[in-house]
């Protein structure tokens, strides 16, 4: 703990430095953006904005973790499955972001629905093979043991499918979190009205680094907040009966 | 035959099982097998290591289908299974794995189960808490909380020092006397079939073929040295080979 506060003076200290070398039009100080911060909590727009933003990655996250487990869990389960979803998804993953929200606009308009549809297209394939490569590690003794004791499919689900997958799932979260808000602020940038990506892709027009440094950074805390507060103490949880080292 | 009788019964007929090699060819594990199980029977499937016992096993628990032949195990009769691992869910509590096995099982009996295996202190723990010879006893705890119609057991007592399996075993004794199960259970170990067993069937190695059906009278306490000696070289005579030191 101590260490990662002396790194975060560090890093505080090179920007101030960075900010006198540079000026404060390129890069403005510490200090300058904090206030920045304030003013626009003060106004209610960095609660709007931040609401906004949060909600489009906490739709497009679930749909895409929910929707790419199952398609990955299938994949990882059937052969078949797996040999017909696999070109798809070698196209998905090397498809560019940029290209899947540009389409989705042109086809579906500049709506809600188009916006986070792209987002969670570009999170599905990478959740999808995540999770296929933890279906395929399923130990087949426990499937025999539940199936002598006919266990329901909920209860193999929720009681010998799923731990196995938690790792995969945990993973698979933690990288498609940090990879699904940025792609939310790219698509806000592109086709909405409102938003952390809107509102940075306005600062730009106006060269307003003060504000697109402040709404990053207010960014950047909650989702800290969400890793910290969220995501650990689940991640714990889950991870409960592995014996601990003394 | 009575209602009752016929709801334990089990029927093996299988005519034969084999294996495709990794080289292409076909591996031929288990001849022609058929023998019967009255309600309530303990049998003992005995035969040196790698004979095909497993496979018999998985074949009667329905877990392999690729066979020729039928089996028919007790009518909408509930199974139970104690594999060679114990085969616990990691992420579960001792409790919970006998719960998730057994959901209509009542805490009652529960509470005797645990009681007569010596678990009542380790209801909570994970199973990577506990020592080989303790997860074998929730695996058998599990077994006989399912209230089975028909007990699987293969060689459930396999890797535990001498002293530990013979308490297991007096243990698995106890619970079959207090409630009768069509038992068929898999070892190479001829003291633990006959200290278990009302019949023995003894296997020939690969393919799987039965060469004797030797019944063993109860009680079991009353058997003599002499003559479990008799009948130990008896079962040495049957399977036709030589038995080394350690089987006995």
């Amino acid at each position: 703990m101590g260490m990662r506060l002396v790194s975060l003076a560090l890093l505080i200290a090179a920007w101030y430095v960075g900010s006198q070398l540079a000026g404060a039009r390129l890069l403005p100080d510490p200090q300058a953006v904090a206030l920045a911060i304030v003013d626009e909590a003060r106004s209610g727009a960095l609660a709007f904005n931040l609401g906004a933003t949060l909600a489009r990655v906490a739709v497009a996250f679930v749909i895409a973790m929910a929707l790419g487990s199952l398609i990955g869990l299938i994949m990882g389960r059937s052969r078949i499955a797996d040999r017909l979803g696999d070109p798809w998804l070698i196209v998905l993953l090397n498809l560019p972001a940029l290209v899947i929200i540009v389409l989705a606009y042109v086809w579906a308009g500049l709506t809600e629905t188009a916006a986070i549809a792209a987002v969670a297209l570009n999170k599905l394939p990478i959740a999808t093979v995540t999770v296929r490569e933890g279906a395929r590690s399923l130990d087949h003794a426990l499937d025999d043991m539940a199936q002598v004791f006919r266990m329901g499919a909920w209860t193999r689900l929720r009681h010998v499918v799923l731990p196995q997958l938690a790792p995969y799932l945990a993973a698979a979260a933690r990288s498609g979190l940090s990879l699904v808000w940025k792609i939310v602020l790219i698509v806000e940038l592109l086709g909405r009205p409102n938003g952390v990506g809107f509102e940075i892709g306005v600062a730009f027009q106006l060269f307003d680094v003060t504000r697109i440094l402040a709404y990053a950074l207010a960014f950047i805390a909650v989702m800290l907040a969400i890793e910290t507060f969220l995501v650990q103490p689940l991640e714990r949880h889950v991870a409960r009966w592995r014996p601990r080292p003394a | 035959m009575s209602p009752a009788g016929a709801r334990g019964r089990l029927d093996v007929n299988i005519k034969q099982k084999s294996f495709r090699a990794a080289s292409g060819g076909k591996l031929h594990v288990l001849g022609e097998l058929v023998f019967s199980l009255r309600s309530g029977e303990l049998a003992a499937l005995v035969g040196p290591s790698g004979c095909g016992k497993t496979t018999l096993l998985r074949i009667v628990a329905g877990l392999d289908r690729d066979f020729d032949g039928h089996v028919a195990i007790p009518a909408h009769g509930t199974l139970a299974m104690v594999f060679q691992e114990p085969r616990l869910l990691p992420w579960r509590t001792v409790e919970q794995n006998v719960r998730l096995a057994a959901p209509r099982a009542s805490d009652a009996g529960l509470e005797m189960l645990f009681q007569t295996l010596g678990l009542e202190a380790h209801r909570d723990h994970y199973p990577g808490e506990l020592s080989l010879g303790l997860a074998r006893r929730v695996a058998l705890a599990r077994a006989f909380a399912v209230k089975p119609d028909l007990l699987l057991l293969d060689e459930p007592f396999v890797s535990l020092d001498d002293a530990l399996a013979a308490r297991l075993r007096e243990e698995l004794a106890e619970l079959v006397n207090r409630r009768p199960v069509t038992t068929l259970l898999v070892t190479h170990n001829v003291e633990e079939a006959i200290g278990l067993a009302d019949r023995l069937l003894l296997l020939s190695i690969g393919p799987a073929r039965i060469v004797a059906d030797v019944a063993v009278a109860r009680p079991r306490a009353a058997h003599t040295p002499a003559e479990l000696a008799a009948l130990r070289h008896e079962i040495a005579r049957r399977l036709n080979q030589p038995f080394s030191r350690e089987n006995l």
